[in-house]
């Protein structure tokens, strides 16, 4: 298992925008990502589920990956996230 | 006529008929199925077909609106994929065996509930989407096309709510505007509204009934107007008419110098009276504010203004126009423009009676507290003061005295303020007569023509009887005008018009012509007057 912590910094959060391109991001892997925030955690690939963690701005997000690719997996997530979020 | 208050979500005006609004609303019927793997192939139909249709809906809102904004169909459709959103469809439509409309509908529901739910204002504006989403697969699944919004006059639309999809599907050259009595400032309609620049408002009391009426939406004001009256209606298409004509010039004048054909430049400046104006300002592109009027600040309050609170207003319009001449005029209320702990007497002439700079040098605690809060903000930026009802160099010299005295106190205090112009707001037929002699002590002058006019001619701006006679064009003012331009330029200081004349584009080359370096006027004539002041010749 792979993972990494990371702060958000955009203005509203993880909004349906980034939600569904990071969703798209995270089919890509055979790995199931989750993520982890306000005590609760949802599949990343779940549009949905992820927004509805009501992620903010200045929030600890934790990703973790597991799974064959979870190597890359995890470093194309932070990239995404450094980038997006 | 009815009046109506809303939240506006996007400035403008809007004027034209209403087309009440209603979505083709299925009732979704719970029907027992015996085949449910058969609606499980309908429901898989039904969303393939409405992906499509988001999709196409995607290409067509990236040209009209931009990527940005296109995206929330994409959005759509990736909810729609949604793994959570599908397992809970299937798992109804097996478990119940139910048809596949009451699975999406129940769905839909606990999904947007969860959003509406949510304490954030953004997650909970989403709960829309999710019933947008529901609500097209159910349509596709009924074989009811959502339509393509095809509006065959301009009109206004009124509706309970609008679904995004249902905003951008709809002609923008033919919707004027929306009025809805849900949705949140936040909602992607919201977004694509100020988008698209149309007028709208949300938090009505709609009613079916103004089918076919004629409305206007100001959206400055956040008022629609039903059934409107030729007064105001009228009124509405002069402001609007004014709008398209500024938005047209703004297009082709934003930017370019305000100078005349063969090089002479003109200061064009905006008079305010509130901080919330200086947005407009810099909308119309304004080189600068030549009249701000500060009595709000004491109208508004129940007793004096604290040399604080004057400050934090005076520095936000000074750091807000960034560098950019803030002409800030002290002061000046009497018996007509009350303020009741002033408390003064009521006058039988208050034209003439007790105000503005008079009230300032007899009370002179009341004049330094405004006057301090004004030096402190010039650290921020450009400011010069003005001085109203001015009809004696004697007052001139006291309040350069003042000046110099709180320049004092503030160095002492080691607060930090700028370099301050000071000017005299020329508007009686004294300080014109004089003005050989003020030109010598001041910075610049900036004539009030309303005043001047009224004071010029003997009519009392208020007398409705003696409007006929009125005349701001009378040759007595132009001459005085003239006198002030010329006393300040022999003292090389520049002259302006801060009065309503300064806008009236009849006289706009004239008063080139005339010697004028400053012409101070409402935020929305900047761009007709920097129109003309291009096309002008000084020397022809």
């Amino acid at each position: 298992m792979k993972e990494f912590s990371y702060e958000i910094k955009d203005e509203v959060g993880i909004h349906a925008r980034p939600a569904g391109m990071l969703a798209k991001e995270a089919k890509i892997f055979s790995s199931k990502i989750t993520i982890e925030a306000n005590g609760k955690s949802a599949d990343v690939t779940k549009l949905m589920a992820v927004m509805g963690l009501g992620i903010k701005k200045g929030t600890k997000v934790n990703i973790k990956a597991e799974g064959e690719d979870e190597e890359a997996a995890i470093a194309s997530i932070e990239e995404f996230m450094k980038n997006n979020l | 006529m009815e009046q109506y208050k809303g939240k506006s979500i996007f400035n403008g005006i809007a004027i034209g008929r209403i087309k009440y609004y209603e979505k083709n609303q299925q009732v979704v019927k719970r029907v027992k199925v015996e085949e449910p793997q058969e609606e499980i192939k309908r429901y898989e139909e039904a969303k393939e077909k409405a992906i499509k249709a988001l999709n196409n809906l995607y290409e067509k809102a990236l040209v009209d609106v931009g990527e940005a904004n296109a995206m929330i169909f994409e959005i759509h459709a990736m909810m729609l994929e949604d793994d959570d959103y599908n397992d809970s469809i299937y798992n109804i439509i097996k478990n119940d065996c139910v048809n596949a409309e009451f699975a999406v509908a129940t769905t839909g529901d606990n999904f947007s509930r969860m959003f509406a739910e949510m304490e954030d204002e953004y997650f909970k504006a989403r709960a829309a989407d999710v019933k947008d989403i529901s609500e097209r697969v159910i349509n596709a699944l009924s074989g009811y096309d959502m339509g393509n919004g095809v509006i065959d006059e301009p009109i206004i639309i009124v509706a309970e709510d609008l679904a995004p999809s249902e905003t951008v599907q709809m002609d923008k050259s033919k919707l004027l505007g929306f009025v809805t009595r849900l949705g949140s400032a936040n909602s992607h309609t919201a977004i694509l509204a100020r988008t698209m620049n149309i007028p709208a408002l949300i938090g009505v009391d709609i009613e079916r009934k103004w089918h076919g009426k004629m409305a206007i939406i100001d959206g400055k004001k956040g008022i629609l107007y039903v059934d409107p009256s030729m007064d105001i209606l009228e009124k509405y298409l002069e402001k609007k008419k004014r709008e398209e004509d500024g938005k047209k010039l703004l297009q082709n004048l934003k930017g370019l110098p305000d100078e005349t054909l063969d090089g002479k430049k003109i200061k064009l400046y905006a008079n305010i009276g509130s901080v919330a104006d200086v947005t407009n300002v810099l909308a119309n592109d304004g080189a600068g504010i030549g009249l701000f009027r500060s009595e709000f600040l004491y109208l508004e309050k129940s007793e004096y203004p604290t040399e604080e609170e004057q400050f934090q207003v005076y520095k936000t319009v000074v750091q807000n126009m960034a560098g950019k001449k803030v002409v800030i005029r002290t002061l000046d209320i009497g018996a007509d423009k009350q303020v009741d702990y002033f408390n003064i007497e009521k006058e039988e002439n208050p034209a003439m009676g007790y105000r503005a700079i008079r009230i300032c040098l007899d009370r002179v605690d009341i004049f330094k507290t405004q006057l301090r809060a004004i030096y402190r903000a010039s650290a921020f930026g450009q400011v010069a003061i003005m001085f109203p009802m001015i009809i004696s160099v004697d007052e001139i010299v006291k309040i350069k005295g003042i000046c110099e005295e709180i320049k004092k106190e503030l160095r002492e205090g080691e607060i930090a303020f700028g370099e301050v112009e000071l000017g005299v707001m020329i508007e009686t037929p004294a300080a014109v007569m004089i003005s050989d002699q003020l030109a010598k002590e001041v910075d610049f002058f900036s004539i009030g023509t309303n005043d001047l006019t009224q004071y010029t001619l003997a009519i009392d701006r208020q007398n409705a009887k003696l409007d006929n006679i009125y005349d701001p064009h009378h040759p007595a003012v132009l001459r005085m005008i003239q006198m002030v331009i010329d006393s300040g330029h022999r003292e090389n200081i520049w002259v302006g018009i801060c009065g309503e004349l300064g806008a009236d584009t009849g006289l706009t080359e004239q008063f080139i012509k005339m010697g004028i370096d400053e012409l101070s006027v409402s935020p929305s004539f900047i761009l007709p007057l920097r129109d003309i002041i291009r096309k002008t010749k000084v020397f022809s």
